[in-house]
């Protein structure tokens, strides 16, 4: 190695030369891994939260920052209204405002939307980066590398960071393993400088995501242990005071945290720990100027005080409701099954489910084996830094497998252990070749004059006695350390395609567009999202509100520019209680909610002549429990099972089940489709209802190609003050007398709108 | 020196506080004769950081937190500085092996730099 020189340069300058082309090389291909979606379908935005965030950014980029700090936004949560600038993590949009901001300074005229869909993939290069910083300080530049080529394609940060992925995981990712490389620096240093640096980036990342409560609790968690190991240094102090000081004060200037760092549970972690770190500190410096017995004892009372007077402090003030309890969102992760009995809503998003084994291999690869190896080989060196990756790789691993969403968390640090294990096994077999032959000589000697008994252990042993070769010879050509070497390269090459594969087929699919093969491999595209939102964009009033379930909110603010009731960010339990209840009641109550929340369509979305398991037929229980929880004797789940306790939607489904508006609206018209036979809903597998669906207090509106999406205009008021069941049922008598055939009660509907309009 | 220990409790701890107290004047005056003087600056300052921040803390208690934010602006502000401070006396004191790669002058412009930005902060806080 020592001979290779090219172009004349020291071996140094070639050895930062080298990691500075791999290191754009990660760079270049996490990038490249991330662009599946984009080249097989389009640049659009994911997903459902993504497109608040777009059109947030939207909104930032054409009115300015400060209007967008004191946005207002009157179209969502329709009776209230969102104050935006207040509920929500500006990071991302800004992030994404910014570098819009400076492409078009370089007449660069990229549309924003470009921007948003291309942020995460750009990010995740930065995250590869950071990787390298992070696992480079644990041990050395080589495990950095390592780190970031596994960083740059792990799936389970893919599947947050693919193109068109617009959420907040996109830079916090990023943001998180850089906050953590600058600790660490920081603490390594006892540098105010890169503790203050940390705490700036933990601003960013305050910003950026809400998972910054993971980072406000995990350094005071390191320190904490470091105290307990009795290896609390001056270093330590400098880090974490400048880190606190300024973190703490800098996270408060957003105003979704607020007064959050000074009032809640999640945040005492933190300043306990800085208090505990003034005392340790104030004592150390007594002990210079103390006689080391009576150091002894004010050690002791000090410590005790402290510990109890805090603890004390933080119950009396918890008690007392001066400091905020656990949110349920947190306290769920600790009590897992908190979130199923009280909070319905929480429960219901399916990326709050524990995590199985295989989604651990399926999205991590061979870095789950591997990782345990890291972590032991952080136990055996065990240096500050070591302390501080075993805490994230247990608490993270812990998080992880209470929920599927963390999994993400959990990527870095897989990352960064496993590196550290397989660069430490590359650097044993991967030593000079002369100093290794003359360790491995004694022993070779020893079997070579010992021939009388097999060397079991010895593959050149073995293969030169089945072979029939001289040892010697079989020893040049076969070796172990090349065995070794190869199968770990071997195992690193499967990885790299396990991870493509994954990328490819699981986690590049825009769930705005659905799409299917044929037979003959031809792809055929579902498109009945955009269809239906278009239609409502271009064909209702501007002011329209449309009711629909949370799900779709921010896709129908963002993309059909229409007023919704509720949507994903679900803040107000309440009133999403109150779209359940419209959902799940019979017409006539539904009615009544829906004029007084000036309803004007109904949008739901209908998978059961395609096969779409995602409709809202398969969350409507989900509707019906958050509205029981607020409303216990007017919506009872069990009222909507089968005496057996099942859960249908054919002829022996329930009356409450079959008079509910959301199973009326999904079913309305649905056996046309099959011409008179037994109409089949191929999600649910099983025929329909055989009695036609009637509608009184909906009309159709529209419907989309593939019955996925349908629109339903809500009726007004009948203008003679009759039931709007009487009034049809009227309508339908006079017509039944007149022409005696017509009894379809869509024409009848039709013609009397009809003559309505000549009325009018 | 707390040697002369009794049996009785009470007798122990009044040795003991009487001791104490006698160590701790003991500590004060060797505070006094071995600090160097530019030591006894930051201690000044850090001295008048926690009288400020009292001070603050004390009102506080008397009147009421009606503009938190703004408390927390003032009192954030008296706490980090301080914490900044001590952090550069620690470092500048000159006999902790621990930083031998910050010299004294990296102190100085760390202390600065992590000054410059906290009160950014507070400033942009204080509504």
């Amino acid at each position: 190695m020592a001979g290779l020189r090219l172009l004349n340069l020291t071996r140094e300058s070639q050895l930062s030369w080298l990691r500075v082309v791999i290191l754009s090389g990660i760079g270049i291909l996490a990038f490249l891994s991330r662009l599946f979606s984009v080249i097989r379908f389009e640049s659009i935005i994911h997903e459902f939260d993504p497109w608040f965030n777009y059109r947030a950014t939207q909104k930032l980029t054409e009115s300015g920052f400060y209007d967008f700090w004191n946005w207002f936004d009157s179209s969502s949560w329709y009776p209230l209204g969102r104050v935006v600038g207040g509920t929500v993590y500006p990071g991302i949009m800004v992030t994404a405002g910014i570098i819009h901001r400076i492409l078009n300074a370089l007449h660069f005229p990229v549309h924003i939307r470009e921007v948003c869909v291309f942020l995460a993939p750009a990010f995740s290069a930065l995250t590869a980066v950071a990787a390298y910083l992070l696992a480079g300080e644990m041990k050395d530049s080589s495990a950095g590398l390592l780190a970031a080529a596994f960083i740059g394609i792990a799936p389970g940060y893919i599947s947050r960071s693919v193109a068109g992925s617009y959420d907040n995981e996109a830079i916090a990712i990023f943001l998180l393993v850089f906050v953590f490389y600058l600790w660490i620096r920081a603490l390594k240093l006892g540098s105010a400088f890169w503790g203050s640096l940390c705490g700036l980036f933990y601003f960013y990342m305050v910003s950026a995501w809400g998972g910054y409560a993971f980072i406000t609790n995990l350094i005071p968690l390191h320190v904490l242990a470091l105290m307990a190991m009795g290896r609390f240094s001056s270093r330590c102090y400098v880090a974490y005071s400048s880190w606190y000081a300024l973190g703490t004060l800098a996270s408060m200037q957003i105003p979704f945290v607020g007064f959050q760092p000074v009032r809640t549970s999640e945040h005492m972690a933190a300043l306990g720990i800085f208090g505990l770190c003034q005392i340790m500190a104030f004592t150390q410096f007594l002990r210079s100027l103390l006689p080391a017995r009576t150091f002894q004892v004010l050690l002791q009372a000090a410590a005790l005080l402290a510990f109890g007077g805090g603890l004390a402090a933080l119950i009396l003030l918890t008690t007392s409701g001066f400091i905020a309890p656990w949110t349920g969102r947190f306290y769920s992760l600790w009590d897992t099954g908190y979130a199923k009995k009280y909070i319905p809503i929480i429960a219901s998003v399916s990326e709050h489910q524990p995590t199985a084994w295989p989604s651990f291999m399926f999205d991590l690869g061979f870095l789950i084996p591997i990782f345990p190896a890291g972590i032991f080989m952080c136990f055996q060196e065990l240096r500050d830094e070591h302390v501080f990756v075993i805490l994230y790789a247990v608490t993270a691993s812990y998080f992880a497998g209470v929920m599927v969403r963390l999994m993400l968390t959990l990527t870095p640090i897989v990352c960064v252990a496993s590196a550290l294990a397989v660069s430490k096994l590359l650097d044993v077999y991967l030593k000079d070749s002369n100093a290794n032959e003359a360790e491995g000589d004694p022993s070779s000697t020893n079997g070579d004059n010992a021939a009388t008994q097999p060397a079991e252990d010895d593959p050149v042993g073995l293969i030169s006695k089945m072979l029939g070769i001289p040892r010697h010879y079989v020893r040049s050509v076969v070796n172990t350390r090349w065995l070794v070497v190869g199968s770990i390269a071997w195992i690193m090459v499967m990885f790299a395609w396990h991870c493509t594969w994954v990328t490819s087929n699981a986690y590049s699919s825009p769930s705005v567009v659905l799409a299917s093969r044929g037979p003959d491999g031809s792809q055929h595209l579902i498109d009945d999202f955009r269809e239906a939102y278009y239609w409502l964009w271009q064909n209702t009033p501007e002011d329209a509100k449309v009711m629909s379930w949370w799900d779709y909110g921010y896709q129908i603010a963002g993309m059909a520019n229409r007023t919704t009731l509720v949507d994903n960010n679900t803040w107000n339990n309440t009133h999403i209680a109150t779209v359940g209840k419209a959902m799940s009641s019979p017409e006539d109550k539904s009615y009544d909610i829906m004029v007084k929340h000036d309803v004007d369509y109904v949008l739901i979305i209908f998978g059961g002549l395609i096969g779409y398991s995602g409709d809202d037929i398969n969350k409507f229980l989900w509707m019906i429990r958050i509205a029981e929880g607020i409303w216990p004797n007017e919506v009872i789940e069990r009222n909507f099972f089968t005496e057996r306790g099942e859960y249908r939607v054919d002829d022996e489904a329930t009356p409450t089940m079959k008079n509910s508006l959301m199973y009326k609206m999904s079913y309305y018209r649905f056996q046309d489709l099959y011409g008179g036979q037994q109409a089949i809903d191929r999600v649910r597998g099983t025929p329909i209802q055989s009695s036609k669906v009637k509608l009184t207090v909906v009309e159709e509106a529209f419907t989309s190609e593939n019955f996925i999406v349908r629109i339903y205009k809500v009726k007004k008021p009948d203008e003679l003050g009759r039931s709007l069941e009487s009034a049809q049922t009227f309508d339908e008598g006079k017509r039944r007398r007149k022409t005696a055939q017509n009894k379809s009660g869509k024409r009848s509907r039709k013609s009397r709108a009809g003559s309505k309009k000549q009325s009018e | 020196m707390a040697s002369t220990r009794s049996n009785s409790s009470t007798s122990s701890q009044s040795a003991l506080s009487a001791s104490l107290s006698s160590h701790l004047l003991q500590a004060l005056e060797t505070y006094r004769s071995r600090t160097p003087a530019r030591l006894k600056f930051v201690d000044a300052y850090l001295a008048f950081l926690v009288l400020t921040g009292v001070l603050q803390f004390v009102y506080v208690l008397l009147v009421g937190n009606y503009p938190f934010n703004s408390f927390l602006a003032g009192f954030g502000g008296a706490v980090g500085s301080f914490v900044l401070a001590a952090s550069l006396r620690i470092q500048i004191s000159g006999n902790n092996p621990e930083f031998k790669d910050v010299s004294p002058e990296r102190a100085i412009a760390e202390f600065i730099f992590a000054q410059i930005v906290l009160h950014f902060f507070v400033i942009n806080y204080l509504g």
